[in-house]
């Protein structure tokens, strides 16, 4: 009773020998856990339906897709649905607005984090210290629209504060909810606003990581705070700054939905109109 | 870092503390402005004379309390069943002698990187007849993968030994979880119960997208339709702006701070886990 194939294998014969004790090995071993397989049973459904069921469904780019005839009759069309999107200008158009909102987080958003992450790095009252992060991570936990409900109230020209103010100390004012001109500086201050603390924690704890010695060293070479935090606090970092960066570039393209659709408007919508926004305002409005 | 008494030492430390300020009041001072004007009895600028009517006119239309009363009915089933969900598949997943586990940890992992959009999963949750049900605002964010890797690894922090006491005093698979690891795990339960349900709270994404019933409008969608539409005028999503024109910024003002009021008050909670909850996460993933 060879269980494990011996010498050049020729024919197939010996493995059908094997398989049944395999099998039977396994079969007790899974009969053993099936408990612990009933408990896995409800997330797994869940996985399978809500998450791999809709990847089949990519299948309707490839088609001409017929609600009523479903994703297994509808016509096969191939690439046809490609060219007409990538042919149509509301793709370019699509493309630079995505593109340019992605780059202005990269470019504003995520150096704030590391700034603020910094500044907290410095402080010494510890009380301070800890009073201002449970601040500034309250936004985080915040719904967008929540968010542009208070971007709203602030700046409608309806009676909002910050146009209120400006005609006290007569000036024009100006609509910044309705205006091509201030969507992506609103976009991106609503970014910085809502999720800046939150991006401190993880520099926070890489912070803390950072040798003391390093600075004690540096101190007796004569280096004042600002070379301290130049020379020995950014270089320890640096790592973690540069995984977060690929992180960020890996979502690149993911501008959030929910804040960009509450911001949109008809007279912003030639800036605002993302991906995301024209897949639900053509696939589902 | 410490004792430096020199000038520009301490000046740094004086100027840190001021910028940190600014950025902990620029964090506060927008919600703030909408509580206190919430609560002023004239839509000037200035807050003055304190008043509750804006509350008391909300709690009095049908629409708000229903939205309320569907939003907190959401959170709470919602949260519970996700809870649940995630604690047992975390815990199926945690059990190193599980055939198969490495191929259901890649199954959720994948869905950290690849999902299969918007329109598809639309169709799968009108195909389970979910549409306009409160069901879709519950099932199709059941787990969340990034918190049941998380719940796993804790899970996998809980020593061998202690459960293999158990097994031996005659404890079945579901005797170890309810009476062994769930009681050592409520405080990372309560924290995750607590996640979901600011995530429940907060959606309005799927709200949109599956619910087209008005009177089955969790309270941030009425609360884009009263404060957006109303002040914007070219308004973006379905619903008509005609019929909310009508409320003051008192009203508006009023809406957004219900909706904050459930976050503010677990906040204190959430912030003693959340930054160890992540750290876990990030170091672990």
């Amino acid at each position: 009773m060879s269980d494990v194939m011996t010498g050049p294998v020729i024919s197939e014969q010996p493995v059908p020998k094997a398989k049944p004790r395999q099998v039977h090995e396994l079969w007790r071993r899974v009969w053993k856990e099936r408990w612990i397989y009933a408990l896995f049973l409800p997330g797994f459904a869940y996985f399978i339906i809500f998450k791999y069921w809709p990847m089949w469904g990519v299948i309707m780019a490839f088609e001409n897709y017929q609600p009523f005839q479903g994703v297994l009759d509808s016509q096969w069309v191939g690439l046809e649905n490609f060219q007409r999107f990538f042919s149509d200008p509301a793709f370019w158009q699509l493309f630079r607005n995505t593109f340019i909102l992605a780059v202005y987080n990269i470019v504003f958003f995520f150096p704030c984090t590391i700034i603020v992450a910094l500044l907290l790095n410095e402080l010494r009252l510890r009380w301070f210290k800890s009073a201002v992060q449970t601040l500034i991570y309250i936004p985080h936990f915040f719904s967008w629209t929540v968010v542009v409900g208070i971007t709203y109230m602030l700046l409608t020209t309806q009676g909002g504060l910050v146009n209120e103010l400006l005609k006290m100390v007569g000036l024009h004012q100006v609509n910044f909810l309705e205006n091509s001109a201030w969507f992506r500086p609103l976009i991106v201050i609503q970014d910085i606003w809502k999720e800046t603390g939150w991006g401190t924690i993880i520099f926070l704890a890489a912070l803390a990581g950072v040798n003391v010695e390093l600075y004690e060293a540096a101190r007796i070479d004569g280096a004042n705070r600002l070379q301290q935090l130049w020379h020995v606090t950014l270089p320890a970092i640096r790592g973690v700054i540069i995984v977060m960066f690929i992180l960020r570039l890996g979502s690149f393209l993911d501008v959030g939905f929910e804040q960009i659709w509450l911001m949109l408007n008809a007279m912003n919508r030639d800036v605002g109109e993302v991906f995301d926004t024209y897949v639900y305002t053509l696939g589902l409005q | 870092m410490v004792n430096e008494r020199t000038f520009a030492g301490r000046a740094f430390d004086a100027a840190n503390i001021v910028l940190l300020t600014l950025v902990s009041l620029a964090t506060l001072l927008p919600f703030v402005y909408v509580v206190v004007a919430s609560f002023s009895a004239t839509d000037d600028i200035i807050p003055k004379s304190f008043t509750l009517s804006a509350y008391r006119y909300l709690f009095s239309t049908d629409t708000f309390v229903r939205s309320l009363g569907i939003s907190i009915y959401i959170t709470v089933v919602g949260t519970v069943l996700s809870l649940v969900a995630t604690a047992l598949s975390a815990y199926a997943l945690s059990h190193r002698k599980l055939p198969g586990r490495r191929f259901f940890l890649l199954l959720v992992l994948f869905t950290m990187l690849f999902n299969g959009g918007m329109i598809p999963t639309y169709f799968v949750v009108k195909d389970l007849g979910m549409i306009n049900t409160l069901w879709s605002l519950m099932i199709p964010g059941l787990i969340s993968s990034f918190y049941l890797i998380i719940m796993k690894n804790f899970f996998l922090e809980i020593p061998e030994d202690l459960k293999e006491a158990a097994r031996i005093d005659g404890c079945t698979e579901l005797g170890v979880l309810f009476r062994v690891v769930l009681p050592l795990s409520l405080p990372v339960l309560a924290a995750f119960g607590l996640l979901y349900a600011v995530g429940i709270w907060n959606q309005y994404f799927n709200a949109i997208l599956y619910i087209n019933d008005q009177t089955k409008w969790p309270i941030q969608v009425l609360l884009q339709q009263i404060v957006v539409l109303a002040s914007g005028g070219f308004g973006n999503a379905a619903g008509s702006a005609d019929a909310v024109q009508v409320f003051g910024q008192g009203v508006r003002m009023a809406v957004i701070v219900v909706s904050t009021i459930p976050i503010l008050i677990v906040y204190p909670f959430l912030q003693k886990h959340f930054a160890k909850g992540m750290l876990i996460g990030s170091v672990k993933g």
